[in-house]
């Protein structure tokens, strides 16, 4: 096995591949990615697949929006033999509050202001854009139709791919056991397959990120909080965004194979690594579809599954450099990673090999937990 | 068996897009779950599953006993979402 490296890549999701890719694009000879299962095994895979721009914090947004123009260019850029499938259908948020609806056209004004495609619609413009859509209460909705979704696995390996192509090593079923350091900065890496000796690695760890923290006696305020998601048998398409509800907990989309993919946020969900599926959660998200959606009522439900957001203090990634030397973090997603990773990632391969990054990274560094300086983002599902 | 005999019937894949994704580098049956679809529909793997760990098998070398089932992921059977609900038809 490889025994050196110029940059290590500890983690082979979304972020991970695609630091990689721009790592090795821009020049550096010897990127290596470590994961311990196989590429998308952790988040990335089980992550809703959803895309969107309408964010409530400037920052936020303007990755997505970058993060869209690079999904949907993604198979030539990446040159890759596959397709993404990268579908544009819109998302609509629903408001069922003064106070969601408040924050809403706050929101929009902000979207607007960044040039993107949103608008607001009362409650029989929203059932213009979805016909079958329960609108007993519903107050307003805003829809942008450049919002949509793509193939997690396939982005992931689409950028894997083209990682190789530019010279980097991907190792899967490579568990890292600990990290090697040295007058304070890091030495290399240690994994089931042997020491590789690296002056930096990037810690894209996901849920797992505060644990590859330790190794190097970091405390990363991030934690594992199970998320869980089912999906449908697949139908004639009769539905073209992915509906938004914070109000009923629920997100759900039809894919572009038919099925309909769905998820409802549990406000107890503890703590854990716990990635078991539940009764309940069937129970929950059926109750809530059914009622905003009802003609799904005659869907079978053909899978349940679930998986870890990596939470963050305020929701938001913990991004760049730390205090020990040429140890990077990009982790924290708190379920919004799949969807900005090609923005992110580029900015995080920036700042790593000494570029100005295309946004100023300062402000998502873990130093600012220390300084209480939280990044309020009002649009988390 | 062919490279045209159907292995995946649920999402239409057949035995050679199976060998063709075992030849590129995936050996387990989660990767070609997650890339092709195999054992994602309707009856989840009940035929294709250990079809495909088959073809595995024979070109890894390794026993079938190694081959790593993929998570058996509930429910067992398609259920509507009216009847979790708890008010739809019943069938």
């Amino acid at each position: 096995m490889t025994k050196t490296a110029d940059i290590i890549v500890i983690g082979g999701g979304v972020m991970g591949c695609a630091t990689a890719y721009h790592l090795a694009r821009k020049g550096v000879k010897k990127v290596v990615v470590l994961e311990k299962q196989y590429l998308a095994s952790g988040a990335t895979g089980r992550c809703g697949a959803g895309v969107r721009q309408q964010w409530g914090t400037e920052m936020n947004a303007w990755l997505a929006r970058e993060s869209v123009h690079r999904f949907e260019t993604m198979n030539e850029d990446l040159e890759y033999s596959g397709d993404i499938e990268f579908k544009q259908k819109g998302y609509l948020l629903l408001a069922y509050t003064e106070k969601q609806w408040n924050q809403f056209k706050k929101n929009v004004a902000l979207q607007q202001s960044l040039g993107i495609d949103v608008s607001m619609l009362d409650a029989k413009g929203a059932k213009e854009v979805v016909p079958h859509l329960n609108t007993e209460g519903l107050l307003g909705a805003t829809y942008c139709p450049t919002d949509g979704h793509a193939n997690p696995f396939l982005v992931t390996q689409a950028y894997a791919e083209a990682a190789k192509k530019h010279g980097a090593e991907i190792l899967t079923f490579t568990k890292v056991l600990g990290i090697t350091m040295a007058e304070g900065r890091v030495r290399g890496v240690e994994t089931e397959r042997g020491f590789i000796e690296a002056p930096v690695v990037v810690n894209c760890a996901g849920a797992h990120a505060s644990v590859i923290g330790k190794m190097v006696g970091l405390e990363l305020p991030i934690y594992a909080e199970r998320h869980q998601a089912l999906v449908t048998e697949p139908v004639e398409p009769m539905q073209d965004p992915m509906v938004i509800s914070l109000y009923h907990r629920l997100y759900c989309q039809q894919t572009p194979h038919g099925s309909f993919v769905m998820g409802v946020n549990d406000p107890n969900e503890p703590q854990s690594y716990n990635i078991k599926s539940s009764w309940q959660f069937l129970e929950d998200v059926a109750k809530q579809a059914t009622t905003l959606l009802p003609p799904l009522k005659n869907l079978r439900v053909v899978r349940q599954w679930s998986g870890l957001y990596d939470m963050s203090p305020d929701a938001n990634p913990v991004l760049g450099k730390t205090e020990v030397e040429g140890f990077f973090v990009a982790a924290g997603f708190s379920g919004h990673g799949f969807m900005i990773s090609p923005m992110t990632s580029q900015i995080l391969a920036e700042e790593i090999l000494g570029e100005e990054p295309a946004m100023p990274i300062e402000r998502l560094e873990l130093d600012r937990f220390r300084h209480g300086d939280f990044i309020m983002e009002p649009s988390v599902v | 068996m062919d490279d045209h005999t159907i292995i995946c019937r649920c999402e239409d894949l057949t035995l050679g897009e199976i060998r063709q994704l075992i030849a590129q580098g995936f050996h387990t049956l989660d990767e070609i779950k997650r890339i092709s679809r195999a054992g994602m529909g309707q009856c989840q793997g009940r035929t294709c599953r250990a079809l495909i760990a088959a073809e595995i098998a024979k070109a890894t070398g390794k026993s079938m006993e190694e081959i790593m089932m993929p998570t058996f992921r509930p429910p067992t059977i398609g259920v509507k979402l009216g009847v979790l609900a708890g008010g739809g038809d019943h069938d």
